[in-house]
């Protein structure tokens, strides 16, 4: 596998307008077309934007809808990734972002986390998601961890456990703490995260942030690409639309693994045979 | 009115090990040391230029009324939505009341030439005077005429933002949490841009923005009645106020904490109960719930709900 282009949309969609976000959608993946990428990545709630309300309900649909049908249809020469809301079978609503791959919805992640704290009301309007899996993606196995998943450490490792050599992070971040330094609190804590994350499990991380406003709180961009050798690939501006586009090298990967070997090291049994003990469950030895 | 008693908070710059801790969370509350309040002015004002502009157009909006008392605050936000805007969408009104300053016109005309906006003087005298001389004259108290002042400002800024303009909000974060504005009045707005940024954030902010120092400089004062300042009426200045509010409310220190940490105790409980009691001002009327969907209560739409 050969390096390849992942372009970055960092978009500011309009709250409730899904049909106009999905012509900004259109018209963002041309222009990644354009500057050759392989896999375009929205942010979290692209399509839908982010602070919903009771607007989620209106605004939600199943992964069959044909309300998704353009994006199939965009994804036909090059990989799509963006967020959504879904209504399950049994009539959830979920935080969710799509891969779509030629042409078809090839995996859907649902947000597992859901704040419900400070400024975030997650919770109240979606149910959780129950799985973190990985899927073959334009740039090798990948999973997706929607903003507040890639706070819990336990995510991008059950990723990079299972073999994912990129975590795609579609984030809605609303920047806050303008403390004395020159840079958000958001901001230095996301960049901390990335780049840790990257360089000690030995992953690309694709970090893709949004801007724009909400109900006075501002989104605050800064979307990035960070190699599993902790160099920023690539880095948006803050608080401006910008189309980011990066290299994804697979060999790099391969490099940074065979002289950081972590990863091989890494004692899974260890890991759950503490959280099954600690939780009372049994572990049986598979052969 | 010197630097003093308005002392800015990066004269209390501190060293680079305190604003580390400082930014990641480990602060430490002491009635001596401001530099918590310390914010970056160059960011601040990035992010409420965007602010006002991507708010602005999401009301459907183009222009803006501020209402420029020749005051600091009014100074920072009309200097603001001027760069955001453009000077030629923004309206600024000097409301004169008979008490008001020769020097707050002064201020205010400084500022329009300076930030070239449109400035207009719309007097409010003979109205207030007119209502009081039919209701209650001078046992009315200044209080309520000063709360029908500002009620009657607003009246018009609203009035002149027809049809295409929105009202911009002036109360700081001080203002705001202790309750010290009038419900309706200085308090009403479209937008405020600047209402989480405490009063000595706002005079940081103001001096990058390049608000002229003879305006930073003055003693706040609502110019409700003659010589009066905030501070005076307030009992305690907005640099003490301000320390305590951000350990409070931005850092969630109990009471007990800022007084174990040696804030004055009475100064603590008094700041404390204003902020309780006008609660009320601060969020929309209560509704009385009845149906199966309330608006306020679960009917809940955010407000930059967009169509197709």
């Amino acid at each position: 596998m050969s390096a390849i282009r992942v372009a970055i949309a960092q978009c500011s969609p309009a709250l409730g307008a899904v049909k106009r976000n999905l012509e900004m959608h259109r018209q963002w993946i041309a222009r990644a077309r354009d500057a050759g990428a392989r896999l375009i990545v929205f942010p979290e709630l692209s399509l839908t934007g982010y602070y919903l309300k009771d607007l989620a309900a209106d605004v939600a649909c199943a992964v069959d809808d044909p309300l998704l049908a353009p994006l199939a249809e965009a994804s036909r020469d090059l990989d799509v990734s963006a967020g959504f809301v879904e209504r399950s079978r049994d009539a959830k609503l979920h935080i969710a972002q799509g891969y779509w791959s030629k042409g078809k919805l090839v995996h859907v992640h649902r947000k597992v986390y859901l704040p419900t704290y400070g400024i975030f009301d997650d919770g109240r309007y979606f149910g959780p998601g129950d799985r973190f899996e990985t899927f073959p993606s334009a740039g090798g196995s990948a999973g997706i961890a929607i903003c507040e998943d890639l706070w819990h450490v336990s995510v991008p490792y059950l990723y990079a456990s299972a073999g994912a050599a990129i975590v795609l992070c579609p984030s809605a971040s609303p920047g806050r703490g303008v403390a004395e330094g020159g840079d958000l609190g958001t901001a230095e804590s996301c960049r901390l995260m990335d780049r840790f994350y990257a360089q000690y499990l030995t992953v690309y991380l694709v970090y893709v942030n949004r801007v724009g406003h909400e109900d006075g709180i501002a989104f605050w961009g800064g979307s990035e690409v960070v190699a599993p050798d902790g160099t920023v690939v690539a880095r948006a501006p803050e608080f401006d639309e910008h189309l980011l586009v990066g290299e994804i090298d697979p060999d790099l990967v391969a490099r940074e693994r065979a002289r950081n070997p972590l990863l091989r090291d890494e004692r899974d049994d260890l890991v759950l045979r503490g959280l099954a003990a600690r939780l009372g469950l049994p572990l049986e030895r598979r052969d | 009115m010197c630097f003093a008693v308005w002392p800015l908070a990066s004269a209390f710059r501190s060293s680079a090990v305190t604003n580390t801790l400082a930014r990641t969370g480990v602060i430490r509350p002491d009635p001596k040391d401001p530099s918590p309040l310390r914010i970056d002015e160059v960011l601040v004002r990035k992010m409420v230029v965007l602010f006002i502009r991507d708010e602005v157009a999401k009301a459907g909006l183009k222009r803006a009324v501020v209402g420029v008392s020749g005051g600091i605050d009014s100074a920072l936000a009309v200097a603001l939505a001027a760069e955001a805007l453009g000077p030629e969408r923004v309206l600024g009104l000097f409301t004169p009341y008979r008490t008001s300053s020769e020097e707050s016109r002064r201020h205010a005309r400084e500022l329009a030439k300076m930030f070239r906006f449109r400035l207009e003087e719309v007097p409010i005298t003979k109205q207030i005077d007119a209502y009081f001389a039919d209701n209650d004259g001078d046992v009315a108290g200044r209080i309520r005429v000063g709360n029908k002042m500002a009620r009657e400002r607003k009246s018009i800024e609203y009035d002149r933002s027809w049809p295409d303009g929105i009202v911009i909000g002036t109360s700081n974060k001080t203002e705001l949490l202790l309750g010290y504005g009038t419900q309706f009045g200085d308090m009403a707005a479209g937008i405020n841009p600047i209402g989480d940024l405490y009063k000595t954030q706002v005079r940081e902010v103001a001096l990058h923005v390049g608000i002229p120092p003879q305006i930073l400089r003055k003693p706040p004062t609502a110019e409700l009645w003659e010589g009066q300042t905030d501070e005076d009426e307030l009992g305690f200045t907005y640099a003490e106020a301000d320390l305590i509010l951000y350990h409070m409310v931005d850092r969630r220190l109990s009471p007990r904490e800022l007084i174990a940490s040696g804030f004055d105790e009475k100064l603590v409980g008094k700041i404390r109960e204003m902020v309780r009691r006008s609660h009320y001002k601060r969020v929309m009327p209560l509704i009385a719930k009845l149906s199966l969907r309330t608006v306020g209560h679960d009917f809940l739409y955010p407000r930059d709900w967009e169509s197709d």
